[in-house]
């Protein structure tokens, strides 16, 4: 209209300017900041990190709730605080020679001493006997280590901000050392059953149960990847489409006997399809937070119906009693006609585990693959058209109503599937494991892989659901900080470090976009022209 | 008919091309904002095979009529007939306006009433194709894959609606590869095939305009509407464009209806002008007609000097506004003047 009738040409659109904005992202990272080092200044930043540090955490680390009989004390713990600001303040003082600036070298050994001696000194002092010398030795190894990942960065940086933009062959090696890794990890996990078997004898069954989790977040990443990644809608309600998978195939299985897995997974992931459509239909005119809020929302109403519609759920007590698959019609029990008494092999727990896992294997990989063919079929490409910009989309004649129904009804589906494999492997579901927290993961994931990226939301998933399950596990940590429960922490830590990956990777680990059509040569897309899409 | 298109065209000798085949007949279009009347009672032909150019000064609505036509704004009142096929085809019109659809297809073309149908409908079935005043192209994607999602609709039939696709069947392959072929034919013609597989968001201001004239032409239009083309670009690729449009229009037979600044452009290229100022027609003919009409000159130059123009009804209007500033205390008397939009 009147006002944008204008084209005057920004510093953005003039040819100049376009090219040097072209120019400017294909050199990369901006210059060092190379303002001189001043150990003033930089012990000022240091005690400011400090105090910041201290009054965080002596709530969070400075009073701890017991239980004493009659109740909840507060007992306080000033040496743990101390600990934590000499930490922030030597670690700061560190960063400050190595990363802010360019110190000389002088300055950057003191720094390095004393952080290490500080970190030696903290785990002398604590408690003193038996295992003084090994708990010196591994403060100077922390110490150490420490400095040499600062100066592995510093080093980085360095070159980072000298070197232009890599070369064709590096590029090219990238792609290939790319593929290779894919075909490893595919292999490992297509034999990791057997690798756990053979290798962990003992906790054969909880490393598989693990393993399993992650293939099903793996899945369901992928799912989302398809609203998210592809077509750039952001669902915070993915769960609900989870829910409505694994209530389908267990309703489905105890009202109707001869309803088993195989048939149920079809219908489980039509019905959450429909509801994807359901779901697609009001939140299309909605962009941006709103679309958001209203997909949350929606899956808040799965939610709550389930929990209160007691005659057709059940409500809180949920379903129990659903039916573990078979393999055409061989159940994983002992004695006759089961799995092993039809192969003659002695009968182990740990079969019906190494089925579930082939069988969620195998539904993540049809995902991928489905999700693979999409992307380089026209509705895939109007899904990333429609990410990109949804108005020259209607330019071009796309129906976009039509496209967002389908990218929500597919991710639904692969939601599904995943939701009775879910039902299937528990055996019972009750709403509580259908919170918003899991929506949460699940994007968590898609974000922190790389919007659109495959292979980043395997990464992802490896990451943050091994991650918490290594973090339960960490029981070696308990012998060098006695009277630390790091399990207590795991939500912590994993929160500093998503901060971390945020700081460092904003757009994900891998921020790549391949292109879905090629005439000579393929070239990846960095991430800084992909957008983002709705919500974002 | 419309009247206004009438008179312009009784001043002038023959009669034209727009008036006898007319591919897109815009009439008594009325869009209001609120209170604003950003077009106000519009009537003109668009020739079939001509390049039509829509100019007049900032703010005149010029925009406002593209994106009525294209269906992203739904017009107030009016009429916008898209044809398919020779001729006015007048019976055919009245039949559809009249019997509440939004098109008919006959043996001899179809008529589209464009104020009925959504945005998306216009590319896909009547098969109008825009471009966009600050570029609007998928700049995550390459080159190529901006055109191919420009022949979305072709390539969504050939792969059976994703089903076929999905199992790889080979009708879908040949379309692909079809569809690189008209790509890579757009590609050369827009000097871009070097560039096919790098992101469209990296590549210089002048070559993204072409690629999004490139990326409509590959929607197959029989009506292509670019809003200001020359905006930005140096008299080297002005030339280039008008050497596109010419192309564009002689080898595809592509009508074209633009929106420009650059009166080398405009004067050099158009068969068919029609001047816009604030919401109204004020001038509609031929380049030596209008270039010459003394309420275009008025428009775009203002009016220094009241002698110069020899309209009555101007100087009157004229006179009044000066009244009228001076009564507000305004010095400055030589304010351009709504002479078009006062009526």
């Amino acid at each position: 209209m009147a006002s944008d009738n204008v084209a005057a040409p920004t510093a953005e659109t003039t040819p100049v300017g376009a090219q040097a904005l072209a120019e400017g992202r294909q050199t990369g990272s901006k210059p060092l900041n190379i303002e001189p080092f001043d150990w003033t200044k930089a012990l000022k930043s240091s005690g400011q990190a400090a105090f910041l540090a201290g009054v965080l955490a002596f709530f969070f680390i400075g009073m701890n709730a017991d239980i004493a009989p009659g109740g909840l004390v507060i007992s306080y713990r000033f040496l743990a605080l101390l600990y934590a600001v000499m930490v922030v303040f030597f670690g700061r003082l560190l960063l400050e020679t190595f990363i802010f600036h360019a110190a000389p070298a002088l300055s950057r050994v003191i720094a390095s001493v004393v952080f290490v001696l500080v970190v030696v000194g903290m785990m002398a002092y604590d408690v003193p006997g038996t295992r003084q010398l090994e708990r010196v030795l591994v403060g100077a190894g922390l110490g150490l280590a420490v400095v040499a990942v600062v100066y592995g960065v510093a080093r980085w940086r360095n070159n980072a901000s000298r070197r232009t933009r890599a070369t064709d062959t590096t590029e090219s090696r990238l792609a290939w050392l790319g593929r290779a890794a894919t075909i490893v990890m595919l292999l490992v996990a297509a034999a990791l059953p057997f690798i756990i078997t053979t290798f962990f004898g003992a906790k054969d069954r909880q490393i598989l149960d693990v393993a399993i989790l992650i293939m099903t977040y793996v899945m369901l990443g992928w799912g989302l990847n398809i609203v998210v990644g592809l077509a750039g809608l952001l669902d915070l309600g993915y769960v609900a489409f989870y829910a409505v998978g694994a209530y389908s195939f267990a309703l489905l299985s105890t009202h109707f006997e001869a309803i088993g897995f195989w048939t149920a997974l079809p219908l489980a992931g039509m019905l959450a399809a429909m509801w994807g459509l359901v779901l697609g239909f009001p939140v299309l005119r909605l962009r941006g937070d709103y679309l958001a809020i209203v997909t949350l929302a929606f899956g808040e109403i799965i939610r709550i119906v389930l929990l209160n519609w007691y005659d057709f759920t059940g409500g809180p007590n949920g379903i129990s009693g659903i039916p573990k698959p078979t393999l055409f019609g061989l159940e994983f029990t002992r004695g006759e006609g089961g799995f092993a008494d039809f192969f003659g092999i002695p009968y182990n727990t740990i079969h019906r585990f190494v089925y579930l896992y082939y069988i969620i294997f195998i539904l993540a990989l049809i995902t991928n693959f489905v999700t693979i063919r999409l992307r380089k079929l026209p509705i895939g490409r109007a899904w990333e058209a429609l990410r990109e910009d949804e108005i020259a989309c209607r330019s071009l004649g796309i129906n976009t109503t039509n496209t967002k129904l389908t990218a929500f009804a597919i991710g639904a589906m692969f939601g599904g599937f995943a939701g009775s494999f879910f039902a299937t492997r528990q055996g019972f579901i009750s709403p509580e494991s259908f919170t918003f927290i899991e929506s949460a993961i699940i994007l968590a994931i898609v974000v922190l892989g790389g919007l659109g990226s495959q292979i980043g939301v395997v990464i992802a998933s490896v990451v943050m659901i091994g991650g918490i399950e290594i973090l339960r596990n960490l029981d070696f940590l308990q012998r060098i900080f006695p009277g630390v429960d790091p399990v207590q922490y795991r939500m912590l830590i994993f929160g500093l470090a998503m901060v971390g990956i945020m700081i460092w990777k904003p757009r994900g680990l891998v921020t790549t976009r391949e292109p879905s059509a090629v005439l000579k040569e393929k070239k990846r897309i960095g991430a800084d022209l992909v957008a983002q899409g709705e919500g974002h | 008919m419309s009247e206004a298109a009438i008179t312009e065209v009784a001043a002038a000798p023959e009669a034209y091309r727009w008036e006898e085949d007319p591919i897109l007949t815009v009439e008594h279009l009325t869009m209001r904002f609120g209170g604003l009347v950003a077009v106000g009672d519009l009537s003109f032909n668009v020739g079939r095979g001509d390049i039509t150019a829509l100019i007049g000064p900032n703010g005149a609505g010029k925009t406002t009529v593209f994106n009525c036509v294209t269906g992203f704004y739904k017009p107030t009142e009016g009429r916008i007939v898209m044809r398919h096929g020779a001729g006015r085809q007048a019976d055919a019109v009245d039949a559809v306006t009249a019997s509440g659809l939004r098109f008919r297809t006959s043996a001899n073309g179809a008529v589209f009433l464009l104020e009925r149908m959504p945005d998306f409908e216009i590319a896909k079935k009547a098969k109008v194709a825009r471009t966009f005043q600050n570029i609007r192209l998928f700049g995550g994607m390459t080159v190529l894959e901006n055109l191919l999602v420009a022949q979305h609709n072709p390539l969504m039939i050939a792969s059976g609606f994703t089903v076929g696709g999905i199992l790889g069947l080979p009708s879908y392959r040949n379309a692909q590869r079809q569809s690189i072929e008209t790509a890579t034919y757009w590609l050369e013609r827009v000097r871009l095939i070097e560039r096919a597989d790098d992101p469209a968001g990296d590549l210089p201001y002048g070559a993204q305009r072409r690629l999004e004239i490139a990326r409509a032409m590959c929607t197959d239009p029989l009506l292509l509407c670019l809003d200001e083309p020359a905006a930005g670009l140096n008299p080297r690729e002005s030339h280039e464009l008008n050497e596109l449009l010419k192309f564009i229009r002689d080898e595809h037979g592509t009508s074209v209806l633009l929106i420009e600044h650059d009166m080398g452009v405009v004067m050099e290229i158009s068969d068919h002008i029609v001047v816009l100022d604030y919401g109204v027609k004020i001038s509609d003919g031929p380049a030596s007609f209008v270039k010459s009409d003394p309420k275009v000159i008025a428009a775009y130059l203002g009016v220094d000097d009241e002698a110069e123009i020899d309209i009555p009804e101007v100087r009157k209007e004229v006179a009044a506004v000066e009244r009228e500033a001076q009564e507000k205390g305004l010095a400055d008397t030589s304010l351009r003047l709504p002479e078009g939009g006062a009526e």
